[in-house]
């Protein structure tokens, strides 16, 4: 296979198009996950007090410590994110697993994550086109990753690019 | 300190805000994210993927540079409502990366006063990787 007929996307990618997959739910937010997300991503500056600081926390219109808005409460979660599977990442024509790298996303978000909080995450392909570039035959997928929290609050939703190669 | 909206104009510009990355930046990511990708951890693999300077950073890390610099301009009374970019061009190693902005809209919409910007991230030699836009709500 070459040229105009490669392809990276599979039976199980068209399958799956649109619609819904299982949810799976994080483990539940701590402070420290929160303050470490935080040091992580301002280092080599202290983060804001508004995440580590639970008196002046306490103090602002939140009332308490919130997550950063980019805080990912899955990232060390024992159940792998629904990207790993062949029917939302593509595969080569030989069955072989493709690179992955992030090519942008939106999010909208709604109320903030906190300790305590246990986010619930639903995702679903959208779309997808392929070309030829930089990294030889290009696979892209648009997907939508919606969260909410424990009393069905929004939390996030993500439009997110994967670049397959 | 925060931002109001009545004292925001189109136009005015994001206080830059920037970081220099390299392993010490890109590891603490991965840590926290469980991002250990081999090219963002090993030269010889960011060498295997296409990029002849060896390892590179995450898109998830200059996308938290973004909602950090939005955060550190609006302060605790603001809310970062949407944040979206586009990965153009890799993170290289000791790269000064800087987050740029500028107003172009503000509106009033589901009780909120809400203020669009167009946004990047721009390395030393002025590469813009990164653009995007941004909508915060401002008291």
């Amino acid at each position: 296979m070459s040229g105009g007929d490669l392809t990276y996307v599979t039976d199980a990618m068209r399958a799956v198009r649109g619609e819904w997959g299982e949810t799976r739910t994080a483990p539940p937010i701590t402070q420290t996950d929160i303050r470490r997300w935080a040091i992580a991503t301002f280092y080599p500056e202290k983060p804001p007090p508004i995440y580590w600081d639970p008196e002046y926390a306490a103090a602002t219109r939140w009332g308490g410590i919130i997550a950063p808005p980019d805080f990912n409460p899955f990232a060390w979660s024992f159940e792998r994110g629904p990207f790993s599977t062949v029917s939302m990442r593509g595969q080569r024509p030989d069955g072989s697993r493709l690179s992955g790298m992030n090519g942008g996303q939106t999010d909208t978000y709604g109320v903030p994550m906190r300790a305590g909080d246990v986010i619930s995450e639903r995702s679903r392909l959208l779309d997808w086109w392929e070309r030829e570039g930089r990294l030889g035959h290009t696979l892209f997928v648009k997907s939508e990753i919606e969260w909410r929290n424990q009393n069905d609050e929004h939390v996030r939703t993500r439009l997110a690019i994967g670049i397959r190669f | 300190m925060s931002v109001g909206f009545k004292d925001i104009q189109v136009g005015d510009r994001l206080p830059e805000w920037s970081r220099k990355t390299s392993f010490p930046e890109w590891n603490r990511y991965a840590a926290v994210n469980h991002e250990f990708v081999p090219f963002h951890m090993d030269d010889e693999a960011g060498c295997q993927v296409g990029n002849a300077q060896g390892a590179f950073g995450m898109g998830n890390l200059r996308y938290a540079y973004i909602v950090n610099a939005l955060r550190d301009w609006i302060g605790d009374e603001g809310i970062v409502r949407e944040v979206g970019c586009q990965y153009r061009a890799l993170n290289q190693k000791d790269d000064v990366l800087t987050v740029v902005g500028e107003v172009t809209e503000k509106t009033r919409a589901q009780g909120e006063q809400r203020v669009r910007l167009d946004i990047n991230v721009v390395n030393q030699d002025g590469l813009r990787g990164c653009p995007g836009h941004a909508v915060v709500v401002l008291p």
